[in-house]
């Protein structure tokens, strides 16, 4: 049932072509298919393909971003109805993100952004230059699972030791990870300030978000 | 717009015709071939003692009947590389005797294996428009070893092949095997898929077999690249204007005898020009001369409306090192600028004398870059910035827009991961390689990824067939690299 509309949605992604997405999506609903399906057998589908062929080396940023935004596009027009159904998309876990007080950066972590939040992940982006206390108080409010914090900068870095700080005296620490990553930014740099983990790149931030919630290919 | 390279203005280009005309016929020329000789003599020259010396107006007649342009076809019949105009298409070097093993790093004698590994390589790197008939191989016997090599060409690949004969019988079961991959030989006239060098001796000679080979693809109206070989200071003038005067004197010899045989016959003006190294008293492919000199020798022939060949991005390096990337990459630059038809040599080592694969792939990658500069800089769409700005405001997320996914391919020329652009950390966590590592890496991926082209039962019968004969005629009981 409904296979050539999934082929269809998971192709859509792969094109980046939010117009084609929105009408998918919507002929999906004239349908009565269930959104969660649509979501799942479709339009995640492309997504999944993207993420992988990209980590092939065989497509490229502006798809991974573009086939993003297009997933966007399809959970704006599919989560009404599902809110009415009473679903949820199964989510792996709520991640809460940001690039620290001072820096501005933006690509990096919207990458991020878009690759978790594509692979499953519940993401609460807090756009650039966020102070720690609003990295503290959304972990609180959202129950985040994990937090990611992004600096370009050596001369911003030490905001993401103050962010861990802040969540140790706040009493929150025991129960977000945290994962830090950026251009300056290292394994090393994780250990001494006791983040949970760096990720390289949006793929392995995605594959480290996976293993810090219990989902992912333990760590070797 | 393209970015074009001349090296010689109208003044210079010129002396160098007017020059090579008047060597023509003084001293001459010597030409062995007793066919060519009659055909000289026929029509205009005069041939005494093996030395023709032939009038400007019998050269500038050749000329006039020779195809500005012409296509080489791919087995399936498509348009695969065009000579002619401002073309620029690359084909692997020919004729090593040598490989680079990847592992010990020693030079050894090339086997059919080893040819058969190159050409699936090239077979999947678009960089190269054509395969060559690239090695020698060191288990065949030498008498079937040009028609071996094509065999294994044809076997393995679907794309054209820039090839060449050993002798004048040979020739002819080239000609015969390449008429039964094409299903006979009108079809090879008319879709061509080989093109024959052909060689003179400098200076300004003619052998026997060069000038008889001539004649011979010219009668059966297969393509053929005049591969002239001036090495200056050596075998020729040691100035390079001097060098590429006697290229011309070579090369329109050849085409007047080409085009005796057969006027309207397809031929390109090409060669192998280099200097020489006044140290180690060799050829030094790698030399910014030598490219000059190509680069050179293409506008002369240019000039005249006619399709043109060169031989670069040949290393005289004897490791896939730092000297083999800046002497290739520079090449293949010159070579782009240049605008030259056809451009063979990469992969090779050595004077040409050793053949790499690994060192093929980096090369894809050198030639990439060229061919990307060689397209320049051009204008999309309505505005060069300003609809993009309409969309991306200040917010700086250009890579948002549906124009950067659209275009990045076109504007960007998308390296092989042979090109380390990583962080430093993602380098080092990748195993810290060096591009030798990694060309080694992606040699194997490629060899992985190879799938023999359809032959069709039919053709690869008539192919096998042949070449059984052959094989068993010289005492081979197996076809090596089959």
């Amino acid at each position: 049932m409904h296979e050539v509309l999934f082929a269809a949605m998971r192709q859509s992604i792969i094109d980046g072509d939010p117009e084609q997405v929105e009408r998918l999506a919507h002929e999906a609903l004239a349908l009565g298919i269930d959104p969660l399906e649509a979501i799942n057998r479709g339009f995640v589908e492309g997504v999944n393909y993207v993420g992988e062929q990209f980590g092939l080396g065989e497509m490229f940023l502006p798809d991974l971003v573009m086939g993003g935004e297009a997933m966007k596009a399809a959970v704006a027009i599919l989560e009404p109805e599902m809110q009415r159904r009473g679903l949820q998309r199964d989510s792996l876990g709520t991640v809460v993100l940001g690039t620290v007080k001072g820096d501005i950066h933006e690509i990096g972590k919207t990458l991020v952004m878009t690759m978790l939040s594509a692979s499953g992940f519940q993401v609460h982006d807090l756009g650039v230059d966020v102070p720690v206390e609003r990295f503290v108080a959304k972990v609180r409010e959202v129950h985040a699972d994990i937090v990611g914090l992004s600096a370009l900068l050596t001369t911003t870095m030490p905001g993401q030791r103050q962010v861990v700080e802040a969540l140790t005296r706040e009493g929150l620490r025991a129960q977000v990870k945290v994962m830090v990553g950026g251009a300056p930014v290292s394994h090393a740099w994780a250990e001494e300030i006791g983040a949970d983990g760096y990720g390289e790149d949006a793929m392995a931030a995605v594959a480290l978000a996976k293993r810090l919630v219990g989902r992912g290919v333990p760590a070797t | 717009m393209r970015t074009r390279l001349q090296l010689l203005d109208q003044a210079l280009l010129d002396r160098i015709l007017g020059e090579a005309f008047a060597l023509l016929m003084e001293p001459g020329v010597r030409v062995q071939a007793v066919v060519a000789q009659q055909l000289l003599a026929a029509h205009g020259a005069t041939v005494a003692d093996g030395v023709a010396r032939i009038p400007e107006p019998v050269i500038r007649a050749a000329l006039a009947t020779v195809p500005r342009e012409f296509v080489l076809y791919d087995r399936d019949g498509n348009r695969a590389v065009e000579y002619g105009r401002d073309a620029v298409q690359f084909d692997p070097g020919s004729s090593c005797v040598h490989v680079l093993d990847p592992d010990t790093l020693q030079h050894r004698e090339s086997q059919a294996a080893d040819l058969v590994r190159l050409i699936q390589v090239a077979e999947l790197l678009p960089a190269y428009a054509a395969q060559s008939t690239a090695m020698v191989c060191a288990d065949v016997p030498s008498g079937i070893g040009d028609l071996y090599r094509l065999f294994l060409v044809l076997w393995y690949s679907g794309k054209p092949v820039v090839t060449g004969a050993f002798s004048a019988t040979t020739t002819q079961r080239m000609i015969d095997l390449l008429a039964a991959d094409a299903g006979g030989l009108d079809a090879l006239q008319a879709r061509p898929r080989a093109i024959f060098d052909v060689c003179p001796s400098p200076p300004l000679h003619w052998s026997d077999f060069a000038g008889e080979n001539l004649v011979q693809l010219a009668r059966a109206d297969v393509p053929a690249e005049i591969i002239s070989v001036p090495l200056a200071g050596a075998t020729a003038p040691v100035t390079l204007a001097g060098a590429v005067v006697q290229h011309a004197a070579e090369c329109l010899t050849g085409i007047v005898i080409h085009q005796l045989a057969r006027p309207g016959a397809r031929v390109v003006w090409g060669g192998a020009p280099a200097i020489f190294d006044m140290r180690s008293g060799n050829a030094p492919m790698g030399a910014i001369e030598t490219a000059m000199l190509d680069a050179a020798c293409s506008q002369v022939g240019k000039s005249l409306g006619l399709p043109t060949h060169g031989y670069l991005c040949g290393s005289d390096a004897k490791v896939v090192d730092a000297q083999a990337g800046l002497e290739t990459g520079m090449a293949a630059l010159i070579g782009v600028l240049a605008g030259i038809n056809m451009i063979s040599g990469a992969g090779m080592l050595d004077f040409l004398a050793c053949h790499s694969a690994e060192k093929l792939v980096i090369d894809a990658e050198a030639i990439g870059m060229a061919q990307r500069l060689g397209r320049g800089i051009e204008p999309r769409g309505t505005s060069l910035a300003l609809e993009m700005f309409a969309k991306a405001g200040l917010s700086g997320e250009f890579l948002k827009l549906r124009e950067t996914r659209a275009l990045f391919r076109e504007e960007q020329f998308l390296p092989s991961p042979v090109i380390d652009r990583l962080s430093f950390r993602a380098w080092e966590e990748a195993g810290a390689s060096d591009s030798f590592t990694r060309a080694r890496a992606r040699v194997a991926a490629l060899l992985r990824q190879y799938r023999r082209p359809e032959l069709g039962a039919a053709r690869e019968a008539a192919l096998r067939a042949i070449m059984e004969r052959e094989a068993m005629a010289v005492g081979l009981t197996t076809l090596p690299g089959i």
